[in-house]
């Protein structure tokens, strides 16, 4: 096994009085195909963003290992479009990596025709359904050619068809060795995606296992709670 | 993506256009600072272009207050200060921020009043106008500005005997305002008002006004060009600075100033040779 | 009320006349407005990204003082510059006093905080609702507040509209600094300002109702343009 790309340690994570992450300690290795599980403002979305370092760490370290210029990506539940194309859209990532325009240009093509929105690419990115926007954010995300990818409950704003299309997606990348970590409120989706998932409650780790492990396996009382579905409102 | 490109652009469009602007340097013009009442009596679209034609000199006209363009001649933002107000000119020149004070012109105050004339002020003598404004507690508007008007108006007040700031009665307001808007406040408020003649003549919103007191000699202004100091201020444009000077007391300026009539009237009477 | 038909008449027999010389006064108008508008919409915007974004000890007072400068008067703006640029004050030896250069400097100063603030206030709502999102693709602080500017750029325009309206309207600025010479640096409203003090009322009212009527035309043909672009997109199956 290699070095981990990234590594929380003993993260802590505060905003104003509010913890939002408490003492985690996680490590991501190469190829690893991650979910996070756990109520709203159990922290999910904040350990997303520790990771890609877009919040600061009140206590504990975030260590990159192996590469040192690792490249990670972020889809949010809510896909931001300027208003341009969908093609100038994608090239975002690149346009701020100063690629050459007609480099930039041919891999964001490339980047929505992997996403089947290639016909799209002259429309304003803010006319297309939300599914259609999901994906570009995708292909916004996957131009960049990341070394990472995190996706924070990227489906749940999305109806069943676009659910699936862009799961598809998902599942397509991380076959193709993208290392992963999505959080998610949908267990079949963790199910089908993930073969690691983390259980988070107020903040703190209290399971990190292997996917079936997590759905067979013994776990915390707060864990099985929450997978019966009866996670009492304390 | 676009936005490179517009901010790119804007700045070159700043910086054109900030260039554009400054390329007026090297005409052949002068500033001469003078006042209001002057210019609204319409004396310079008269005798500037005969002075551009004669010397191929442009004058740029700043027409403000006189107690203003005297203090623009002694910044030294201006070539030529041309103005009424004897004593305030001697003094400028006295401070040395001004060459030499040749005499011009003269054109008359009158006093403008309500038309049936309540304080009875009718006649030649200004000193009993302004005794009997004052004994009757009239509506009156001064200028208030330390203008060549305002001026006189304060020595006209003295010549009556009257202190206006120890027996200001309510009547007397001050605008701190040009010739136009101290008519215009007269007209709309029925009050008398000393004016020059030039701006009375032009003056189109008389509502009830007429001239009530003109003639006495007191009332008369003189007019006075100097050159700003180039000892004081290097960069004045003397040389054509001192042709506009000379050419107002030439036969040809003189006889141009004569020439301006407004409704038929003359405004201006030019007095370089005999004072 | 006959008053007003009187100044609407002699606005339609101005118009109508082509004189030259209203000509000349009303390109001034633009040229000076429109130039400060440019320059001060071009920094105002940069200050107002950076200010967006920027976090530093007494941030929160100069956007108290950016926030004054909105009421600053122009009549203000006029004297300082003018004190400036005076042959006796420290930039007088550049001699731009009492020319269009002038009085561009001063609407500049007078218009910019305006846009710096409205700009600020734009970009840091957009930022603090996408902000994550760009930060998220690499952008760093001033890449981010300059994307955001780009995006809401039709709100900057209305902006950069305010700063222009503020600029054509004001007198007190142009008449201190440029000195209302006839040919040379008389705007509307310094001739307005001179035509009422001469006391023709109506010729003054007038000539405000062309100065209105000269901006509604710019206001038609911005709002023609970015209608022509728009149908363009939906004729080319850009816009849904």
């Amino acid at each position: 096994m290699s070095f981990p790309l990234i590594e929380l340690q003993s993260a802590s994570v505060h905003f104003g009085t509010v913890a939002a992450l408490k003492d985690v300690s996680f490590a991501l290795s190469r190829g690893d195909r991650v979910a996070l599980v756990g109520a709203n403002g159990s922290g999910k979305s904040t350990l997303l963003r520790a990771m890609h370092g877009l919040v600061p760490l009140t206590a504990g370290r975030r260590v990159l290992g192996e590469t040192p210029s690792l490249r990670v990506a972020m889809v949010f539940q809510h896909p931001f479009m300027l208003r341009t194309s969908t093609l100038s859209n994608v090239e975002l990532g690149l346009v701020l990596q100063r690629m050459p325009k007609a480099q930039r240009r041919e891999r964001a093509m490339r980047a929505l025709e992997r996403v089947g929105l290639a016909a799209e690419a002259g429309r304003i990115g803010r006319v297309l359904s939300a599914g259609q926007q999901q994906r570009a954010a995708l292909a916004r995300a996957w131009a960049v050619q990341p070394d990472v990818l995190l996706l924070d409950e990227p489906t749940a704003s999305l109806d069943p068809t676009a659910k699936r299309e862009v799961e598809n997606l998902i599942a397509e990348f991380s076959a193709q060795g993208i290392t992963m970590i999505m959080s998610s409120h949908n267990l079949g989706q963790v199910k089908r995606l993930a073969d690691r998932v983390l259980y988070l409650e107020h903040g703190r780790v209290l399971a990190d296992v292997s996917t079936e492990h997590f759905f067979s396996g013994t776990l915390p009382d707060e864990a099985t709670l929450f997978l019966k579905g009866e996670l009492p409102w304390a | 993506m676009g936005l490179i490109r517009t901010g790119r652009g804007m700045l070159m469009l700043s910086l054109l256009a900030l260039t554009a602007f400054a390329a007026h340097a090297q005409e052949r013009s002068i500033v001469v600072a003078s006042t209001t009442s002057t210019e609204q009596s319409g004396l310079f679209s008269h005798l500037l272009p005969a002075f551009t034609k004669a010397s191929g000199i442009t004058v740029k006209v700043v027409a403000v207050g006189t107690g203003q363009a005297l203090d623009i001649g002694r910044r030294g933002d201006a070539d030529v200060v041309f103005v009424h107000d004897q004593v305030a000119e001697e003094k400028f020149v006295a401070e040395g921020f001004g060459l030499q004070r040749l005499p011009v012109m003269f054109n008359d105050f009158v006093i403008v009043g309500p038309s049936d004339d309540p304080a009875g002020v009718k006649g030649r003598d200004v000193a009993e106008a302004m005794r009997k404004l004052a004994a009757s507690k009239s509506s009156f508007i001064s200028r208030g500005d330390k203008s060549g008007t305002h001026a006189a108006e304060l020595g006209y007040w003295k010549a009556a005997g009257i202190d206006t700031l120890a027996a200001k009665w309510a009547g007397y307001k001050e605008c701190g305002c040009g010739m136009g808007p101290a008519l215009n406040m007269g007209s709309s408020t029925d009050a008398y008002v000393l004016t020059d003649r030039g701006t009375w003549l032009s003056f189109k919103n008389r509502g009830r006004l007429a001239v009530l007191v003109e003639g006495d000699t007191r009332l008369f202004n003189q007019y006075g060009v100097i050159v700003v100091n180039p000892a004081r201020h290097p960069h004045v444009k003397a040389e054509w600075a001192k042709a506009f000077a000379d050419w107002l007391v030439s036969p040809l300026g003189q006889g141009t100033i004569a020439a301006y009539k407004v409704g038929g009237e003359q405004l201006f009477f030019p007095n370089a040779s005999t004072r | 009320m006959n008053e007003f038909a009187e100044s609407a008449s002699r606005a339609a027999q101005l118009v109508a006349s082509g004189d030259p010389e209203l000509l000349r006064i009303v390109g001034l108008s633009f040229a000076v407005s429109a130039t400060a508008t440019i320059i001060s919409t071009t920094f105002g915007l940069f200050a107002g990204a950076a200010l967006a974004v920027w976090r530093f000890t007494g941030r929160a007072g100069v956007i108290v003082l950016l926030n004054t400068l909105l009421a600053l008067p122009s009549v203000v703006v006029g004297l300082v510059i003018y004190m400036l640029l005076s042959r006796a004050g420290p930039l007088g030896s550049f001699g731009i006093l009492f020319t269009p250069s002038a009085m561009v400097i001063a609407q500049s100063f007078l218009v910019a905080p305006i846009v710096a603030a409205l700009t600020r206030q734009a970009i840091e709502d957009a930022l603090r609702d996408h902000g994550e999102q760009l930060r998220s693709l690499g952008a760093g602080p001033f890449e981010c507040a300059l994307i955001i500017a780009w995006d809401e750029r039709i709100a900057l325009l209305t902006v950069a509209l305010v700063a222009f309206g503020r600029a054509i309207s004001e007198v007190g600025a142009v008449m201190m600094v440029g000195g209302n010479i006839a040919g040379v640096t008389r705007v509307m409203t310094t001739a307005i300002a001179l035509e009422t003090s001469k006391g023709d009322l109506p010729r003054a009212l007038g000539l405000g109702m062309v100065l209105l009527f000269v901006v509604l035309l710019l206001n038609v043909l911005i709002g023609a343009l970015r209608g022509w672009r728009l149908s363009g997109d939906q004729r080319r199956g850009v816009v849904a």
